[in-house]
């Protein structure tokens, strides 16, 4: 807590190694049944406080890696570790479509996971309407679904998962299927409620351009096997607005983010074509 | 700042003539099949009149018309009969057909075990069944409820399977991940996303417990003491008394629509406000 209130100031992320470990990946690998090996090996340290994003190409088990540290699905080797208090309950999940109950409102699917602990909608009703103020969507408490846009459809779906006040939020490509402007947006929202709520995000992306806008750090991965191919730090402080998006500096990690999947890419382990 | 808005959008011919075409098809939507209904009456009568049919082969529309309202009596006390077993039969088929698909929606092998019994029980005609049942069971009303219910409650079982089968994935792995209950998962998330599904099977089997109700009387009606609408046509077909068998009729095809209709209805009222098939279409 002490670290949290000091780093607050002006470069908006504390360094790194400063923060008290979340959780750790060790060496963890999954197999599927069909053969398939989404991730061997995987060694990964999230600390409180990060924005870390995994960077690759389709097929390089990142969106296991989140399933994993969901507990949504088990590791065939190695462990997940959370070294705190912290646990599967204190995790919300973004998916790549916004997966709301059509049936239902706008305030009841934020409601959802509060009510699944228990929690009555009045003893719920100043919680959900906290967090539809925050995502921009107050008035449309009695919408339903197919009557929202699809960017708000993301947003209702972010206030469901932040409105348990999780600890860890996992984003699974949750702002691929939007227009750009839209996603801008999003992703400005995105920075504003984890500059003010300070919990740890894990983002999934294929997207160079969102991660580096987004992250402070950046694990890129490699497909077939999936594994970690390196990681970079993303040292331009927060907050970062439309001005950091046409930055010199932005446009160099951008670079060096995508000199790294690059290199990710054209360094399969197991080359698909074996010339003879 | 603010501009006279004009009280109508001024339309383009394109858009004018889809105004236009709509306003038809509204129209034309009641008064088409009407215009048609009346007009296959009307020829009917003519070819009554012009081939000299005696009645007792094929009784003029007006006559049909006229007895059903002399043995309005007759008739709707057997119509309220019939009425009685179908809608018995419906309320059994609802709870007998979800209770199933709920049974079988907590577990796979549950499914599988039973699943093929409901089939066959399905595919068996009803009629080969009914001396079984008349065997079995005394109770005239519980018969036919039997029979009506066999044959109405397999849409409703297999549709509503389907759709708590037909669940969102993301939402299930949602619902694991706040630590749902079974009970919270089939309350919140199964049984509202089965409901399109379970009132498209509550619209076929509507009909079904109708004709199942029909068909369990004629079969029974040849073995005795019923009073329903099939037995007043097989008294009338007897006595060759067309009209008031083609009056019969035309009372069990009306409770069919407005059996369907209602259904329709319940179906729109409950799914308006979210699912796409209730939905009304802009553009």
């Amino acid at each position: 807590m002490s670290q949290s209130e000091g780093m607050s100031g002006d470069s908006g992320v504390p360094a790194a190694d400063d923060r008290a470990p979340l959780l750790f990946l060790r060496n963890v690998s999954k197999t599927f049944s069909t053969g398939t090996v989404a991730l061997r090996g995987v060694d990964m340290t999230i600390r409180d406080g990060d924005f870390l994003s995994l960077l690759g190409p389709s097929g390089c088990g990142k969106s296991t890696a989140l399933r994993l540290i969901a507990g949504l699905s088990t590791p065939t080797s190695g462990q997940i570790e959370w070294p705190g208090a912290s646990s599967r309950s204190d995790i919300g999940f973004v998916f790549q479509e916004p997966t709301l109950m059509p049936w239902a409102s706008v305030f009841d699917n934020v409601w959802l996971p509060l009510r699944l602990r228990g929690i009555s909608r009045a003893q719920a009703q100043p919680a959900v309407m906290e967090m539809l103020e925050r995502v921009h969507l107050a008035g449309f408490a009695d919408a339903v679904p197919r009557e929202l846009s699809g960017g708000m459809k993301m947003r209702v779906s972010i206030a469901r998962a932040m409105v348990t006040k999780p600890r860890l939020l996992l984003m699974d490509e949750p702002f691929a299927a939007l227009d750009e402007i839209t996603r801008f947006q999003l992703n400005n929202d995105l920075l504003d409620l984890w500059q003010d709520q300070r919990f740890t995000v894990v983002f999934v992306t294929h997207s160079v351009f969102e991660s580096v806008f987004l992250s402070n750090r950046i694990v890129t991965m490699a497909a077939r096997p999936g594994r970690v191919a390196d990681e970079m730090a993303v040292s331009a402080p927060y907050p970062r607005d439309e001005a950091f998006r046409t930055s010199v500096d932005y446009a160099a990690l951008c670079r060096q983010a995508s000199t790294a999947l690059e290199a990710a890419m054209g360094t399969n382990a197991e080359p698909q074509h074996v010339h003879a | 700042m603010s501009m006279p808005e004009p009280s109508r959008p001024v339309l383009d011919p394109e858009e004018a003539r889809r105004v236009r075409q709509q306003r038809l098809e509204r129209i034309g939507r009641w008064v088409l099949p009407l215009a048609i209904m009346i007009l296959a009456i009307w020829l009917w009568d003519r070819i009554c009149v012009w081939n000299e049919i005696p009645k007792y082969i094929l009784p003029r529309p007006g006559l049909v018309l006229q007895t059903l309202h002399d043995d309005a009596g007759l008739l709707f006390s057997s119509l309220l009969v019939t009425l009685k077993i179908t809608f018995l039969s419906l309320a059994l088929a609802v709870v007998g057909g979800v209770g199933l698909a709920v049974l079988f929606a907590q577990s796979k092998w549950v499914e599988m075990s039973f699943f093929p019994f409901a089939i066959v029980l399905q595919v068996t005609p009803i009629v080969a069944i009914f001396p079984l049942i008349n065997i079995y069971v005394d109770n005239q009303t519980t018969k036919l409820l039997l029979c009506a219910w066999i044959v109405a409650f397999f849409p409703i079982l297999s549709n509503t399977t389907l759709g708590l089968n037909s669940v969102d994935r993301n939402l299930l792995d949602l619902f694991r991940l706040n630590g749902a209950t079974r009970w919270q998962q089939l309350r919140l998330l199964r049984l509202p996303a089965a409901m399109p599904y379970f009132l498209g099977g509550l619209k076929i089997a509507g009909g079904l417990s109708l004709i199942g109700a029909v068909v369990a009387e004629f079969v029974a009606g040849a073995s005795g003491q019923s009073s329903g609408l099939a037995s007043r046509i097989i008294e009338a077909g007897y006595r060759l008394n067309a009209p008031r068998l083609f009056a019969a009729l035309i009372l069990i095809s009306l409770a069919g629509i407005v059996i369907f209709l209602a259904l329709s209805l319940v179906s729109n009222l409950v799914l308006r406000r979210w699912h796409e098939s209730a939905m009304v279409q802009e553009r």
